[in-house]
């Protein structure tokens, strides 16, 4: 997995409340390779395109400058439903590698997380105030820093977001989960061998 | 010392070891479906074994036909090759499979509690957010994404941070055919979408205790639509006599050592919880969703929502564009809405005890719309059909289908055409769930029967008597 420390970029505000998972991507695209080539046209695919490939001018993404855009400002409950882990494929083949957002569900959150995308939480009045100044200043950067869980924007604004020490080492170093897990095989092993309420299993 | 929560019995359990915070949590049993392709190809790719082969259990789901028992005649070469590759995988891994064709084959989140995979006390994990289900049988069962199916596949254990508790109590004695569903779907409206996220919910209350373990298997299905990954009921003596005999459950002398210790498992009285919700099952009616989160639901007798009496401009915006997407305005009766398909079945409500409730409302009316009835498992569809309950819904005009997923999510190629509207029993009412531009709305079984014969919403107390 790529490590993150920090990413600089032009933000998107998101403006979807409850954005979901089927939103992100449709369900038709899960049986696709993550490798496909197309695979970033198939983010948020039904708000972008119609029926016949034409782009919806009125979602953000197909408007200049936020073609560029990689780093999303989103509402309250980002991610919700589906589990599905193309969700953040979908994303990371567009280049995005940050997502802001009041909450986050928290199956897509850990899937972000393994694949190198910072799930930023920060207050919903700030997240409010970013999007309104992406949409009044379009093409506005913002800088967010993972060593000092920061994000700047709003011409020099700073807030503070937590994000717990496991999965700050894990992102800074770009640590894959499995092969630390198989390290503590030995510890496995031994829990499996005392498990005396579960005999039965 | 406090006491503990049912939750915290089994987590606690479960602690192989921890670090800055996090756990890492040993995993009993796993369940696979067709969509975990990407596991196995993920351990093919790096040369691992899968950790413990013995408590995987695999089926296809997602991608199963529904209208032919011949993969032949699947079109999409994609599709046939996903719902094959899970037998291939199974056998190359040692996992236990039922396969296409297999009368124990169906959908992952009804086959488990089926064949008795799914038992209290345990920690279960499936690469499907809907996993939330099994927790009705008093264990910890939680969906998970891709990356999280390789790491189960190859250690048998997953970090996690431990989630708060809370505790919905719904209390009271539940109305004449008012269901599971529209009980999980008045604690949606009441908490959110997003009112159980970061949180390990159980349910408790007399509702739930006087509800059929195929009832707790609704409630703990929709957990995930409050946000919440891990649903449970604590075990009773209705869940005992629900897992004994069951394939996979213990026999013998380890059936009594199983029960000694899940009797130990409810909550202690003294329990504390980070949250508690109590929701009166007597004010509860038949729901209909109208919009496309799961918390837009109303009972059947109300009108729709005035978006100007909203004071978060946010909120309002969101109603707004669910009106617009949807095609309905604000101040309809919900009887006033006419439905162009109805689909019986998906992992919330395709159980027998779901099938039954249907054929009651379908028995002897005919239907007025195109209806599938599509059951949960092999298993389930032998026993529907030894009940006769099959002839009840052909006579009536519905279709009698193969079981899987299917509209639910359309992986399958079972979908809404743009702009039609369905009666559905599935879980999710998201925009384009059911296929481009389709328009969902949420219901119980029987619900989804009455609008099939009317060809509209309907209050299915209406149309049946009170016993």
């Amino acid at each position: 997995m790529e490590p993150f420390k920090s990413f600089k970029s032009m933000g998107m505000p998101i403006d979807i409340l409850n954005c979901d998972t089927d939103a992100i991507i449709p369900a038709r695209f899960l049986r696709i390779p993550l490798d496909d080539p197309d695979y970033n046209q198939y983010l948020f695919h039904d708000l972008r395109f119609n029926e016949d490939g034409s782009e919806k001018p009125d979602f953000i993404m197909n408007q200049q400058p936020f073609r560029d855009a990689k780093v999303i400002v989103a509402d309250v409950n980002w991610g919700c439903g589906s589990s599905r882990e193309h969700a953040v494929g979908a994303l990371v083949a567009n280049g995005i590698r940050v997502v802001i957002a009041p909450s986050i569900a928290d199956i897509h959150r850990s899937n972000c997380m393994k694949n190198g995308v910072l799930p930023v939480i920060l207050s919903r009045e700030d997240c409010d105030t970013l999007r309104a100044h992406m949409h009044e200043a379009p093409g506005a950067e913002i800088d967010v820093d993972l060593e000092t869980q920061t994000v700047t924007a709003l011409n020099g604004t700073t807030f503070n977001f937590e994000i717990g020490p496991f999965d700050k080492h894990r992102m800074l170093n770009g640590i894959d989960d499995i092969g630390m897990t198989m390290e503590l095989d030995a510890e496995i092993s031994a829990f499996e061998n005392d498990r005396k309420d579960y005999a039965w299993l | 010392m406090a006491g503990q929560t049912l939750f915290d019995k089994i987590w606690n359990r479960h602690v192989v070891t921890e670090k800055h915070g996090q756990t890492l949590l040993y995993v009993d049993r796993h369940l696979l479906h067709d969509g975990s392709i990407w596991g196995f190809e993920r351990l093919r790719q790096n040369g691992w074994k899968m950790r413990r082969p013995d408590q995987a259990f695999a089926t296809p789901d997602h991608y199963t036909p529904t209208h032919t028992a011949s993969l032949d005649d699947l079109t999409d070469p994609r599709a046939r090759e996903i719902a094959l590759a899970i037998k291939s995988n199974s056998e190359e891994f040692g996992v236990t499979v039922f396969p296409w064709g297999d009368k124990r084959q169906g959908i992952a989140h009804v086959v488990g509690p089926e064949q008795g995979i799914t038992l209290p006390g345990l920690t279960m994990v499936c690469g499907d957010s809907h996993t939330s289900t099994h927790g009705a049988l008093g264990c910890i069962s939680m969906g998970i994404g891709s990356s999280e199916v390789t790491h189960v596949m190859a250690t048998q254990t997953l970090w996690q941070t431990k989630p708060k508790t809370m505790r919905i109590n719904i209390e009271g004695k539940l109305g004449f055919s008012v269901t599971a569903k529209d009980v999980i779907l008045a604690v949606i409206r009441q908490i959110g979408t997003a009112g159980g996220t970061g949180y390990a919910i159980e349910f408790a209350g007399s509702a739930i205790r006087d509800m059929s373990m195929e009832g707790r298997l609704t409630v703990c299905n929709m957990t995930i639509e409050a946000g919440s990954r891990c649903g449970m009921v604590a075990p009773d003596e209705k869940t005992i006599e629900y897992v004994k005999g069951r394939p996979f459950a213990p026999k013998g002398d380890k059936w009594d050592m199983a029960l000694k210790f899940w009797r130990s498992l409810p909550s202690d009285d003294d329990a504390v919880f980070d949250a508690e919700v109590t929701v009166d099952a007597n004010a509860i009616a038949p729901m209909v969703t109208w919009g496309n989160s799961p918390q837009e639901a109303v009972q059947v007798t109300e009108r729709l929502p005035d978006p100007d009496k909203e004071d978060d401009p946010d909120r309002k915006a969101t109603l707004l564009a669910a009106y617009d997407y949807m095609g309905l305005t604000p101040g309809m009766p919900i009887a006033e809405i006419a439905v162009d398909k109805v689909f019986i079945g998906a992992c919330t409500n395709a159980r027998i005890e779901d099938l039954r409730a249907a054929a009651a409302v379908a028995k002897g009316r005919k239907a007025t719309v195109p209806t599938l009835v599509v059951p949960g498992s092999g298993l389930v569809k032998e026993q529907a059909e030894a009940e006769g309950l099959d002839k009840v819904f052909t006579e009536a005009g519905f279709e009698w289908r193969l079981p899987g997923c299917s509209m639910c999510v359309g992986m399958n190629g079972d979908l809404l055409k743009p702009g039609e509207r369905s009666a559905s029993t599935s879980n999710r009412n998201f925009r384009g769930r059911q296929g481009v531009d389709s328009r969902t709305h949420l219901v119980s079984p029987a619900m989804a029967a009455a609008a099939a014969i009317t060809g509209h919403f309907t209050d299915v107390r209406t149309m049946m008597e009170d016993a």
